[in-house]
């Protein structure tokens, strides 16, 4: 099937969970924003979990397909319609050849993605199809989608056709649908967790609590590579010299300013900013889905309790995807 | 050097990541134990493990928690019920421990022609000026000394090195430039650096040099590595237009 992209939008992308390996090199991970959104949309259109999709951002994708597929749409809520009327996101749906897909805008959370049975045909670089802009590899040529480009993705395989099918019955899309909420929160005030950073100790008192009592505010400098906050500003105790050293998705750095900048999918792989905290992984994509005035109250948390609450989303995850099979065994 | 017991700290980057820290400040000691540990953990990999990143004083590694959760391989004797961050703790200090017995890593030697000067070099005047040298004084001593590469990061193929002449050791920029051409090799303090990508910053730039560094096509993807020696060696711009012309 060929994908014909009619609007870009603000910023679409094709992602998958991340190019890893590479860090050593300098090489950025990239990778959805909110991989559990990418992991369900995939899961729900017969693929490898880890499959490339596309991450819309905000508004204004529209995009046209010429043949019959089965595609997911999972994240944010964009106001997905397909030609004019109503997309329900978090299931399988049916698209006819000829048939337009268009987001408007969101009104719940900030990134939509869309997993298209048989993947995105995309040449891997280092492993991965996520996008690398600024080193302008990966994706479709190491770039954000354009007006007017195409993309190819895979055939579907037999499973997948006797799956349309069912779908088909169903009127064009399951009457079933995955229950997200236990994944991902699209609410615009979160509490988000966070572990003490590993230059927690060298913040001076009042930093050390302002940053679990007080509300931050997320500027609308907030893109792939980073977030930054607007709040009281933060400052070590006494200033020292950091050397460059790793950083990691969710890492939440000050600069000289004070106020924080948390670190996303296409952070650098290293950093020279003392840390002050690190976003626990399983809140990562909660994360991903606020827009810029949202509100953010840090919580801390144990490391014990950060592992506990990963564990308990990957056995929804697998829930779910043993879920998934047997509807699409039925 | 195999009977000293090295004393590393373990201390958690989030929960899916660790930093190994081998010692504080820059050099080139610590250097070889970062890089022996790190060969180390890449030649015994445990079951979970993403990837390593060596920095100047302490080595990364990144896993998959619900992978080394899940091991059994991973299993720490006598400790059931150990989180993951703790299980690989355990490992790594039982490779720190290994250090030291396959030191002295061959180093690969990497010469980068540079054209210094003019529209390519366009702060290599004010380096100049700020010490009180000649244009041409900057140039031996940058393309005269042998250059450490103690970690890779910033960009792809970026080297963070140490070696370079205190005499010709210069402030960044106080407004950082938009866009740096790829190639620049630049000035900042006590470092010196080439520029892979397009990228903003602040370095003075002395010169450009026509390969190079970040290669995505081929693996490793980036011309230098960790634990590199770097020599630069001036050319004239006949040989840097040659060297352009070869590469396509």
């Amino acid at each position: 099937m060929t994908v014909n992209v009619l609007q870009p939008g603000l910023l679409t992308t094709i992602q998958d969970l991340g190019r890893y390996g590479s860090q050593k090199y300098g090489v950025i991970v990239s990778g959805a924003m909110d991989s559990y959104s990418l992991r369900v949309a995939n899961l729900l259109v017969g693929n490898a979990e880890g499959e490339g999709a596309l991450e819309i951002t905000l508004f204004g994708t529209t995009l046209q397909f010429d043949k019959d597929s089965l595609l997911a749409i999972t994240g944010g809520d964009l106001q997905a319609t397909i030609d004019g009327e109503k997309a329900p996101m978090w299931r399988p749906i049916l698209i006819r050849k000829g048939s337009i897909l268009r987001f408007k805008s969101a009104i719940n959370g900030c990134r939509a993605y869309v997993a298209f049975a048989g993947g995105i045909i995309v040449p891997p670089i280092m492993e991965s199809k996520s996008t690398y802009l600024r080193a302008g590899i990966g994706g479709l040529q190491g770039r954000a989608l354009r007006k007017g480009d195409t993309f190819e993705c895979g055939e579907m395989s037999a499973l997948n056709q006797s799956f349309a099918q069912q779908v088909e019955e169903m009127t064009e899309h399951a009457t079933w649908s995955v229950n997200f909420s236990a994944l991902i929160n699209l609410q615009q005030v979160q509490t988000i967790r966070v572990l003490k950073g590993t230059e927690f100790t060298r913040f001076d008192q009042d930093s050390q609590q302002t940053l679990f009592s007080e509300p931050y505010t997320l500027s609308t400098q907030a893109d792939r590579m980073g977030y930054r906050l607007e709040g009281p500003a933060l400052s070590l105790a006494d200033t020292f010299e950091l050397l460059s050293e790793s950083v990691t998705y969710g890492t939440i750095q000050i600069p000289p300013n004070g106020q924080p900048i948390i670190l996303m999918a296409d952070r650098q792989t290293t950093g020279g900013y003392p840390k002050i905290g690190q976003i626990i992984s399983a809140d990562l994509s909660s994360l991903a889905q606020l827009q810029p005035t949202s509100t953010i109250h840090f919580k801390e948390v144990s490391l014990e309790e950060a592992e506990n609450e990963l564990l308990k989303k990957e056995r929804l995850l697998d829930e779910l995807k043993m879920g998934i099979q047997l509807k699409r065994l039925q | 050097m195999s009977n000293r017991n090295i004393v590393a700290s373990m201390k958690p980057l989030g929960d899916s990541a660790i930093i190994v820290q081998l010692g504080e400040g820059i050099s080139p000691t610590i250097h070889e134990l970062v890089s022996n540990l790190s060969t180390l953990v890449n030649n015994h990999k445990f079951e979970g493990f993403i990837e390593s990143v060596p920095a100047y004083n302490n080595l990364t590694i990144y896993y998959n928690p619900v992978v080394v959760h899940h091991s059994q391989k991973n299993k720490v004797a006598g400790h059931a019920s150990l989180t993951s961050f703790q299980k690989v703790s355990a490992f790594m200090e039982v490779l720190v421990q290994q250090i030291g017995t396959n030191l002295a890593l061959e180093k690969r030697v990497v010469t980068i022609p540079v054209l210094y000067g003019d529209e390519f070099g366009p702060d290599l005047e004010y380096v100049a000026q700020y010490h009180g040298l000649s244009a041409e004084e900057v140039i031996q001593l940058h393309s005269g000394a042998e250059y450490l590469v103690y970690m890779i990061g910033f960009a792809p193929g970026f080297p963070f090195m140490g070696g370079l002449s205190e005499q010709i050791a210069t402030p960044r920029k106080k407004t950082p430039l938009l866009a740096i051409a790829p190639g620049s090799v630049g000035i900042a303090g006590k470092q010196t650096g080439v520029y892979p990508l397009e990228t903003p910053g602040g370095w003075q730039i002395i010169g450009r040099t026509p390969l190079d560094l970040f290669l995505p096509a081929i693996s490793p993807p980036t011309l230098l590595q960790a634990g590199d020696i770097i020599r630069f060696t001036p050319i004239s711009p006949e040989e840097y237009y040659h060297y352009k012309e070869m590469k396509q």
